[in-house]
């Protein structure tokens, strides 16, 4: 292999160019220009008023419910697993967790259609303990629950990959200076597993503030989300302007988001060679 | 390695072959209609008849036909816009003008759906399916008198009711029961309309589309704003459904057949057309999905079933001359995006 | 006492992400349309499900794509993972970052952008932009796994297979790709579950009556529960999870054995 074969890279360097950066260039064109072709900001001022904000606003605030939840259920999750001394036993738990990661997003989405419906199980059931009916479609609730049901499995593997890498060692030491286990945890185990739970919230969080599929399907077209505020204005409105405009706003948002996360990442982990 | 890579390989031409044996050599006629608005087997018996593939599609709203087109990122032969929509694309040089003499079956049409000032002389269009906006209720939930859009707004029923995801309906029924024109493009009107809205916004079950039917049929709600077609198949489906057209007054709507400018094959389109029209295709599509025929005699055939003898299917009248049909708004269809989006934004 | 409710919560858990899936499989068998009551055990949604020509068409799209996808972008990922290697620090650096744009941009905003740039090539939207897209967002996938695996490679080798006067097309073929089978191995599965799992994308990308099975869930899922989503999801579920088991199977042999050849 010399550098000549270097060439070999070209093909996928075109292809790059051609269908990863004109498209970001091409949204970026559109959002600012307006519907004759001049430039113009008249998109990002639309989108900053209090009904756009309070849509942006929306999405961010369930997206990051979501993903305490996610973690609050996922993090136990993976720590149990991770203890499980035999090792055929923790496989299969793991297997069994992130198995759902694997069934079509969709499918995931809908079951809870059939459970949470005015006819489903759930209030079905209610009906034959002669209890009220509730509302469980078609609301913010609703939609909260679909997120978290589809993006859990996200935040248990990445903390558990981490906490099976721990070394053992460090909780022995601990304890035989005289921490008791909840100091342990919270002193070495926990901060330890923090690049786990960075992925895992990185993981949550960029597909909860950017789906449009739960709202549109758990949510009744009564919680509209940024990402239902895209599809709505390229599909159905026809404002391809304004949706470029909040695509562009919504990958801003996850790339600030992102650099935030490593940033804290790398922090930490300068704290842990320290520490070593 | 080789072996791996000549797999591959293999596997590839295989592939590649499946696709070449998905597109035969019969001519393909792509038709853009909406949701649950034909029986399937008549798309069956028009490739049968012709020899040819139809590539069929659904869409939800006018408004999403009209962008779709637009975008020039698709070409349909056969479109179903509305009324209104005929007249913005008629505007717009976006629909072909007919030839009527590869159209013979036009003759079963009914007259008064025939010449109306959205598309004058049938230039363009061909009558398909026309009726209502009304509202669906269960009888056993519902039992005062529903003749009024104000019902929807009734607390009585909070969280019972289904409001249609589409701008103009929604907003419609906003502005028929402020008593002002269905078509109104005054700001101060529309503006009343957004907050009567947003208002009844925590009463709404949902904003849907389609899945009215089933909803309904399913108890899942207790009022349901529908087209009267929907209501029609409701009914036939669950006795305990009734349907009204209130009395403030409401929308009569035609959705007509037409070419839009993208078609590359005219001709095949018109028979298309023409096919739509004969006798009995009408009345299989009809008997499907419950819609109001515009072929005189299918209507004529459909009204003998006992779940086509109702006002939902055939209008007195009495209803007629209370509604009307929406009118091309030009640029202040805008004004009802952004009303609409902000409605299903509100918290 | 303790160990105990630890299983107890791990139980509650995954209670919590298979009963929906479980429901949804048992209503498949329900006679009765209606979700409120069991009808008795019926298969007339599979035999709706076989004779829906729709489906058949999404599931012939779904399949197609994925091969296709994951072929094409398997050779092409690999090839330029070598090119890529080659490349200094720098250049390789900045590779890398515009390969990484796929993988963090959202879906959608990948998808709202491919449709934009095949409305602005003029090219009708269908089979073949589905088909780009998908190749697109998988070859990141291919070219992250491919990579390691070439930086891991043992600079000797290619040196000594030089030595024993192999031709540089020999040292790609016998060397090289022998060393790097494993990351082509994982990139090859990631872009094909990638590309059959994929809705948002695919969703802003086709056109022209072709539509993959996840798209044809969502539409019928937005008409409402219909009894055959919950055939065609009971079905699905389970190859998926016959796959999955088999390929579990097929990994755990392989440690075995190379692990008993060590």
């Amino acid at each position: 292999m010399n550098k000549n074969m270097r060439v070999l890279g070209l093909p996928y360097v075109a292809w790059m160019l051609i269908f990863i950066c004109l498209p970001i260039v091409l949204l970026g064109v559109y959002s600012f220009t307006n519907n004759t072709g001049n430039f113009s900001l008249e998109n990002f001022k639309s989108f900053f008023t209090p009904i756009y904000i309070q849509i942006l606003l929306n999405s961010l605030y369930l997206a990051f419910i979501s993903t305490v939840i996610c973690f609050i259920l996922g993090y136990p999750v993976a720590y149990i697993i991770a203890k499980i001394p035999s090792e055929k036993t923790r496989n299969t738990f793991l297997l069994l967790f992130i198995l759902p990661m694997w069934m079509n997003f969709l499918l995931r989405t809908y079951s809870w259609m059939t459970l949470l419906g005015n006819n489903g199980l759930i209030n079905t059931l209610l009906q034959a303990l002669s209890l009220p009916q509730l509302n469980l479609l078609y609301n913010s609730g609703a939609v909260l629950l679909g997120m978290v049901y589809n993006f859990l499995p996200f935040m248990i593997y990445p903390i558990y990959s981490i906490l099976i890498k721990i070394d053992a060692n460090y909780a022995i030491a601990a304890g035989d200076l005289g921490a008791n286990p909840r100091q342990t945890f919270m002193k070495i185990t926990f901060p330890l597993s923090i690049p786990g739970v960075i992925t895992g919230i990185t993981m949550v969080f960029m597909p909860a503030v950017s789906t449009f599929v739960i709202p549109s399907l758990l949510g009744g077209g009564q919680n509209m989300l940024i990402g239902n505020l895209i599809e709505q204005q390229l599909m159905q409105a026809g404002n391809w302007h304004f949706g470029s405009a909040a695509s562009l706003i919504m990958m801003t948002i996850i790339l600030i988001a992102m650099q935030v996360m490593n940033r804290f990442d790398k922090t930490q982990q300068k704290n842990m060679e320290m520490l070593a | 390695m080789k072996k791996v890579i000549g797999i591959m390989c293999a596997v590839l031409l295989l592939a590649v072959g499946l696709t070449g044996c998905g597109q035969s050599d019969a001519q393909k006629l792509y038709v853009y209609n909406w949701g649950t608005y034909i029986d399937n087997t008549v798309l069956a018996d028009f490739e049968k008849e012709n020899n040819c593939k139809v590539v069929y599609e659904n869409y939800a709203s006018n408004e999403e036909m009209y962008y779709k087109l637009k975008s020039g990122n698709a070409n349909y032969d056969v479109v179903f816009p509305s009324d209104y929509m005929i007249e913005k694309m008629i505007k717009e040089n976006m629909l072909l003008p007919l030839d009527k003499q590869n159209i013979p079956n036009l003759k079963n049409i009914d007259p008064k759906l025939l010449n109306i000032p959205f598309d004058p002389g049938n230039q363009y269009s061909v009558p398909y399916f026309w009726g209502t906006l009304g509202i669906l209720y269960n009888t056993e939930k519902v039992t005062e008198t529903v003749d009024s859009w104000s019902i929807l707004w009734n607390e009585a029923y909070a969280k019972k009711i289904l409001m249609y995801d589409s701008q103009r309906d929604s907003i419609g029924i906003a502005l028929a029961l402020l008593g002002y024109s269905i078509n109104s493009t005054n700001t101060d009107e529309l503006n009343k309309a957004y907050e009567l809205l947003v208002q009844q916004k925590p009463l709404v079950l949902a904003y849907v589309n389609d899945q009215v039917i089933d909803m309904m049929i399913g108890n899942e709600a207790d009022l349901a704003v529908v087209y009267s077609g929907d209501a029609v198949y409701c009914m036939s489906e669950n006795d305990k459904l009734a349907y009204a057209v209130p009395k403030e007054g409401s929308n009569q709507w035609f959705d007509n057949v037409a070419i839009p400018f993208t078609s590359k094959n005219k001709e095949l389109a018109e028979k298309f057309i023409d096919f739509m029209c004969r006798d009995d295709i009408s009345l299989k599509n009809t008997m499907e999905v419950g819609y109001t025929s515009a072929n005189q005699n299918a209507l004529k055939e459909a009204s003998k079933e006992p779940a086509y003898d109702n006002i939902a299917y055939n209008p007195t009248d009495d209803i007629l001359a209370r509604c009307t049909a929406y009118q091309d708004i030009g640029q202040f269809i805008a004004s009802y995006a952004d009303i609409w989006t902000k409605v299903k934004a509100a918290q | 006492m303790k160990k105990a409710l630890r299983n107890v919560y791990l139980y509650i858990m995954l209670l919590f992400l298979y009963a929906p899936i479980l429901v949804l499989m048992v209503y498949s068998f329900n006679a009765s349309k209606s979700r409120g009551q069991w009808g008795g055990f019926t298969l007339e949604w599979y035999r709706r499900l076989f004779m829906d020509s729709n489906i058949q068409s999404a599931l012939y799209y779904t399949v197609l794509v994925a091969i296709l996808a994951t072929i094409i972008s398997t050779i092409v990922g690999t090839i330029s993972s070598i090119g890529i290697f080659l490349y200094g620090n720098r250049v390789q650096k900045l590779m890398l970052n515009v390969n990484y744009i796929p993988v963090i941009n959202p879906d959608i905003v990948t998808g709202v952008s491919m449709m934009i740039l095949f409305a602005f090539m003029s090219m009708r939207q269908g089979f073949a932009t589905m088909l780009i897209a998908h190749i697109t967002f998988c070859i990141p996938y291919v070219i992250l796994s491919v990579l390691p695996k070439l930086r891991q490679m043992d600079v000797n080798l290619i040196e000594a297979a030089m030595d024993l006067g192999a031709r540089p097309m020999q040292i790609i073929t016998k060397v090289v790709l022998a060393e790097i089978k494993p990351g082509i191995v994982t990139g090859l599965l990631f872009a094909f579950t990638l590309s059959i799992d994929d809705f948002v994308i695919s969703f802003f990308t086709t056109g022209s009556g072709v539509s993959n099975l996840s798209i044809y869930v969502y539409s019928m899922a937005k008409r409402g529960i219909s009894p055959e989503i919950n055939a065609l999801s009971t079905l699905m579920i389970l190859t998926v999870t016959l796959l999955l088991f088999v390929i579990n199977k097929r990994n755990n042999k392989k440690t075995k054995i190379t692990g008993e050849r060590i």
